[in-house]
């Protein structure tokens, strides 16, 4: 059963696989790739005894199975080691092998022929450096043929060499193999594919794998392993501009240490970032690592770093980490060209989760065009594409997200489909619309004159957003005045923006639907947040129902952001109505009004909740003031500023 | 272990002009490319961290399966890269009781040293596992037993197990996030496509996920990678009159191999010529042609 070559191919005894100028042995891998029963798993089990790879006995122990089981003996049987594999003599899931050329350490890959199969196909080839697609030669191009030869392209796969197996079958006719060897070319070359060579074969007999026989005789280019040989592993992204996708937030310790991998170019202490989509500002504080830390010099793509910020920002995981000037698009529209694994055929209007580096966002399907079985070539839908199929797609995103097009960047570049939690398709990104929070590289913020410390000096307190959300009629406004009252007569600089003031003035082109509900609270997250920036406690009174649009605002305002639930019974708002809206509503006048819709969604967490059917206006006051102090907003005038900063 | 000569296929490549419709580039070993500013070893350690992260950052409630042999131990210090310095979920130790004395002494020591939230959960008796497995491999199902148990306890959403897909067949079929049904089995017709580090997190009710960090590692660059980072390993791997372990599993299925490797670098040269294969002193492995497999698909690691 144990079908296992020596693991140990891919080391000397110095530790790396070094090749004698003392870099790294290139360890590349390949898939191989064609129609069901073209000759993969047949192909690999003669490169491995071509090379000398197979472990001793393996081969007598194998053709000791097949005589047992009274089949002639198959070079397949040495990948096929599942015993349902066997049985049904097709390759189901994605086999690695590894073996050594003279100037590579190979790790072969043999994904499956069969179409039922094309996502374990895709799983295997997607971890590939380079592909070689096999083509019977009796049979010729088939339907798998062109579907594995598109996917290699949607897979960013760009060195692909064919082979025409089976030339045994064909009396290893020159005319045969040119004709296969003109269509496939065709097919790749309309892809954008170029293949590295077109190989005439039998891998049964080993014509052509490694050595040129005289069977073979009329063919000048190179054997299977020549051209495996020739294959290049994928190198990092060195070149490109920084992508670094933020993992994770870690606070293990002191530290605040943003964990990720960096897809493309390089960072390091010092330099000038910006989180994306948001565009704020910071810089690298430290390169964080263990047990060494903290690190020096330059970090390139493939590594998995943490870093620290010079500032605390609201960072989450699904940033995007780059420098400033060349950062990635921020945008909830994209266009991208994609393959569909799912049995449920993907349609316009279908509601799906997109993964894009470390984000996650629900999207849904604006438009379908081109979608196209790429075995057949013809038939374009424009409504649906079914499983298998590939297609273009027109996707909204819930949330903005930092995205390149593949071709300037193939890592930010790319996107995988979820349906019900499972990975249904992915594919290229064409194009991104740039989104409301553009690329900060024209516009220049001129910065006040004057230091945060010298504000906070006079005012006794940091600047803030004290966000008060709740229903109509809960008491919001009067909360937000007394507020602003006892601020002032404490010397601060409290400035109150009410929901309905603002939308009288700079949101008077806002009405109440879902979409112009978010971009009201995220004008009032603006306004109040460069305020705040400058000191002043800005106190926002807004009903604000959704919790994405709260999130949203909590992320615009970031660590100055105090958010407070004033939160009083639906009755009681009811009754108090100060502004007469639930009259007003109750008569049909005032459709989509959040009072008497349900659709006020409180926060699940927040700095403080205040009932105020239960306690006094001073009382909540106070409590708010108490709230502040507490997380340092509002200071006495003993504190040693210094030990703030 | 090379069947091509040097010499003679270097010069075929060379002088052999190339089939009229193809473009393969000549090659000038080792002059092509500017040195890549990570090796092997880098790049590995790389990934693994990565998918550590995912883990850490998708799943509830992980634990890391310790079986304290060399692959595990790496896994440990990855993680501890991964997380800087500590390791932020519990080391799991299914104890069927019948480790060697060096290895209960080794994970002692270590569980302290290196901070782990070490739980150790026993297996059940040798009665309660499937009768019609051969007897290495019943015994070996008692440890998917105790892990079903462990899961049950803990309530892990996740399992991070140090498996790789050179060491047997059908572990080379496996995903890096690796569904689990809800009796811990392994559905390998059914495993979901897996692509461009995109991981499938999602877990049903009541089941778990398996996570492979170092899936894509082989036997010589765990031992590359223990000898650079100075990882401690159970002295049992080094040879002693003639014989070492390779994996070490239960005292009673588990068989030393010849060798005379007394250190790391020695047991790389010996790999770098071997054609035996790692788990060829693992009798559970052998004794009929599906034994492994069939317990793997129970949900054995």
């Amino acid at each position: 059963m144990n079908m296992i070559l020596p693991a140990s191919v891919s080391a000397t005894p110095n530790g790396t696989t070094s090749m004698p100028n003392g870099t790294t042995r290139p360890q590349v891998r390949i898939v191989i790739v064609g129609h069901v029963d073209h000759g993969k798993s047949t192909l690999v089990g003669r490169l491995l005894h071509e090379t000398g790879s197979l472990p001793e006995g393996k081969l007598e122990m194998l053709k000791a199975v097949s005589a047992r089981r009274g089949m002639p003996f198959e070079w397949s049987f040495l990948l096929d080691a599942l015993q349902t594999e066997r049985d049904q003599g097709i390759t189901i899931d994605t086999t690695q092998i590894r073996f050594r050329t003279r100037s590579r350490d190979v790790v072969l890959i043999d994904a499956p022929g069969h179409a039922e199969f094309l996502r374990n196909m895709i799983t295997g080839a997607s971890q590939a450096d380079g592909a070689v697609l096999i083509i019977d030669a009796l049979e010729g191009v088939r339907d798998q043929t062109r579907r594995h030869g598109y996917l290699l392209h949607l897979l960013g796969i760009k060195q692909v060499a064919v082979v025409v197996n089976k030339m045994d079958r064909v009396d290893f006719g020159a005319d045969r193999f040119k004709e296969i060897s003109d269509e496939i070319w065709a097919h790749l070359i309309g892809l954008g594919v170029t293949p590295s060579a077109i190989i005439p074969i039998s891998a049964r007999d080993g014509d052509g794998v490694a050595e040129h026989t005289p069977r073979i005789g009329w063919y000048q280019g190179p054997t299977v392993v020549e051209a495996l040989d020739t294959l290049e592993p994928a190198r990092p992204l060195e070149q490109l501009a920084l992508r670094l996708p933020v993992q994770a937030i870690y606070k293990f310790d002191d530290r605040r240490i943003v964990a990720g991998r960096i897809e493309s170019g390089h960072l390091a202490a010092g330099d000038e970032i910006v989180i994306m989509p948001a565009g704020k500002i910071a810089k690298i504080k430290t390169v964080e690592s263990w047990p060494v830390t903290p690190l020096k010099g330059s970090h390139g793509a493939g590594r998995s770093v943490g870093i620290t910020l010079d500032r605390e920002l609201f960072i989450e995981r699904g940033d995007v980490i780059a420098h400033a000037g060349a950062t990635p698009r921020d945008t909830r529209r994209i266009r991208a060209r994609i393959f569909w694994l799912h049995d449920k055929p993907l349609s316009k209007g279908d509601q799906i989760l997109i993964r894009l580096g470390t984000r996650e966002t629900r999207a849904s399907v604006v438009a379908i065009e081109k979608a196209v079985d790429p075995g057949e070539l013809s038939n374009e839908e424009t409504k649906a594409i079914a499983r298998n199929h590939v297609g273009e797609i027109d996707i909204s995103l819930a949330q903005p997200i930092a995205a390149d097009p593949y071709q300037e960047n193939p890592r930010t570049g790319r996107l995988v489909i979820e349906v019900n939690g499972r990975i249904a398709g992915g594919g290229l990104v064409l194009s991104v619309d740039a989104g409301q929070r553009a690329v900060p590289i024209d516009i220049v913020p001129v910065e006040s004159a004057l230091r945060p410390e010298e504000r906070s000096a006079r005012y006794h307190h940091n600047g803030a957003v004290i966000w008060l959300t709740g229903l109509p009629g809960s008491g919001k406004s009067t909360l937000a005045r007394a507020l602003e009252r006892r601020l002032f007569s404490r010397g601060g600089s409290p400035i109150l923006l009410d929901g309905d003031t603002l939308r009288a003035g700079l949101n008077n082109d806002l009405g109440f639907s879902p979409q112009d509900r978010s971009e009201n609270i995220r004008r009032l997250a603006e306004v109040a947040t460069h305020l705040a920036r400058n000191g002043h406690v800005a106190i926002v009174a807004a009903v604000s129902p959704a919790i994405a649009d709260r999130a949203a605002a909590r992320r615009i305002a970031d660590t100055m952001f105090r958010e407070v639930h004033v939160a009083a019974p639906a009755e009681v708002c009811e009754s108090r109505d100060p502004k007469g809206h639930y009259a007003k509503a109750r008569s049909g006048a005032l459709p989509s009004f959040t009072g008497i819709t349900n659709d006020y969604q409180p926060p699940t967490a927040c700095e403080l909740r205040i009932d105020t059917s239960v306690r006094s206006v001073a009382d909540a006051t106070e409590e708010i003031e108490r709230m502040l102090g507490e997380t340092g907003i509002l200071f006495d005038e003993l504190v040693d500023l210094a030990a703030n900063i | 272990m090379h069947l091509l000569n040097p010499e003679t296929s270097g010069h075929r490549l060379q002088s052999a002009p190339l089939h009229e419709a193809s473009s393969v580039p000549k090659i000038f070993p080792g002059s092509r490319l500017p040195p890549p500013s990570m090796d092997h070893l880098d790049e590995l350690e790389a990934q693994s961290i990565y998918i550590l992260r995912e883990a850490f950052a998708r799943l509830k409630k992980l634990a890391l399966l310790w079986s304290l042999g060399k692959d595990s131990n790496v896994m440990i210090w990855l993680a501890r890269k991964a997380f800087f310095g500590r390791v932020p979920f519990p080391a799991l130790h299914v104890d069927t009781g019948k480790k060697f004395p060096e290895m209960y002494a080794f994970r002692d020591r270590f569980g302290k040293e290196w901070d782990l939230d070490l739980k150790v959960e026993p297996c059940p008796p040798i009665d309660a596992v499937d009768p019609t497995l051969p007897p290495a491999a019943r015994s070996a199902a008692r440890k998917t037993e105790g892990l079903k148990w462990a899961l049950n306890k803990y309530g892990f959403d996740g399992l991070i197990a140090g498996i790789r897909r050179d060491e047997e067949a059908t572990r080379a079929k496996e995903r890096v996030f690796s569904p689990r049904g809800l009796e811990g089995g392994w559905d390998v017709r059914d495993q979901p496509p897996e692509f461009w580090d995109q991981f499938n997190a999602s877990v049903p009710q009541g089941a778990h996920l398996r996570v492979h960090p170092i899936l894509h590692w082989t036997e010589a660059d765990i031992w590359a990678y223990t000898k650079r980072e100075n990882i401690p390993i159970i002295p049992l791997y080094l040879s002693k009159e003639g014989k070492r372990y390779r994996s070490l599993g239960d005292a009673d299925i588990t068989f030393p191999v010849a060798s005379t490797a007394s250190s790391i670098d020695e047991i790389l040269t010996e790999l770098d010529g071997t054609k035996v294969p790692e788990r060829a002193g693992r009798a559970l492995d052998h004794e009929t042609e599906d034994a492994f497999e069939r317990l793997r698909v129970a949900g054995y690691l």
